[in-house]
């Protein structure tokens, strides 16, 4: 079956080894983000329970478990 | 569908990845809303029920230290760091959706970059919200046992995995399938199989008191779900208008003004 590819300007580049190591970097830095906001008790913020603490409504409200 | 010769050359991952992240903040900071305006008092009304239990047991114990401590947060800053929360959650999303876009819009057996990016966000909403919520429906505060946070949060993250590998499983079985009703019938087995296997092999996880008032546990969750959906669906068209408005400009900045 011939790939279905685009040909607008945005379609996509092809997939490089280069890109995907840019690609996997991208997103553990965006599974970090994740992490801070959803899991993070202090040990990775450096900033005690404080942002644990103030981000806690939005933990519950978007369905992560806590305390 | 031919490749026209006169195509300019793909978009860069930059490119795509900034609209990604433009969606995600605008979906976060709508769901940040969302949340304000139908989550905020039923998370208002279990935080009472909680100090009101804390207050209780503090004055059936005496002995122990009932001296409330100064909260770390005010709840007026929680309401605001909501926003933080939600738009944070949103960024990074929007992130995750537009690397996955780029590495797998290739293999989408569709003409349409549209299609392709609601496709996405459409197979998250399923296997990062849908398939989750079932199995460990989210929990005001009050609910939850403090002890068990950590084996909680570990089912928690085995569901999202197995929510986004029945997505796949999913796809990989109707691609097997040579007409269109098979394809539907084989999505839904190879979807169904691993959810529940998946389902069966997670242990059972129910803390809510039975003084906890039903009505309330239900509507909280309603708005978690409302929530995460508003996320998911203006994290999608977000991104997928992004993506296609890209794609159309070069036309219609052929068109004489």
């Amino acid at each position: 079956m011939p790939k279905a590819t685009t040909a607008g300007p945005l379609s996509t580049p092809a997939v490089s080894p280069r890109l995907l190591w840019t690609a996997l970097a991208v997103v553990g830095l965006m599974l970090l983000i994740t992490y801070l906001v959803a899991f993070d008790q202090g040990a990775v913020s450096r900033s005690g329970m404080y942002l644990h603490e103030l981000m806690h409504d939005g933990r519950h409200l978007l369905g992560v478990p806590c305390h | 569908m031919p490749l026209s010769a006169g195509s300019k050359a793909p978009a860069t991952f930059g490119a795509l990845l900034l609209r990604g992240l433009l969606a995600g903040l605008i979906a976060g900071l709508l769901a940040g809303t969302f949340a304000f305006f139908f989550g905020e008092p039923k998370v208002d009304a279990a935080i009472s029920i909680e100090e009101a239990a804390s207050a209780a047991q503090a004055a059936a114990e005496p002995q122990t230290s009932a001296a409330e401590e100064e909260p770390l947060v005010s709840r007026d800053g929680q309401k605001g760091g909501l926003f933080l929360a939600t738009g944070l959650y949103g960024i990074a999303l929007g992130g995750i959706l537009a690397t996955a876009y780029t590495l797998l819009r290739r293999r989408l057996r569709t003409p349409s970059d549209t299609r392709a990016a609601l496709g996405l966000a459409g197979a998250a909403l399923l296997g990062v919200v849908l398939v989750p919520y079932v199995k460990y429906p989210p929990n005001p505060p009050a609910v939850g046992d403090p002890d068990t946070i950590n084996q909680r949060t570990i089912s928690y993250l085995a569901i999202l995995v197995i929510g986004l590998v029945a997505v796949w499983a999913a796809v990989v079985a109707q691609r097997t399938q040579p007409t269109e009703w098979r394809r539907a019938a084989a999505a839904v087995v190879g979807f169904l199989v691993v959810v529940v296997v998946g389902y069966a092999l997670l242990p059972n996880i129910n803390e809510v008191p039975a003084t906890f008032p039903p009505d309330l546990l239900w509507s909280f969750r309603l708005a978690s779900l409302g929530t995460q959906t508003v996320m998911w669906t203006v994290l999608g068209i977000g991104f997928a208008a992004l993506v296609s408005t890209g794609s159309r400009e070069p036309a219609r900045e052929a068109v004489p003004a």
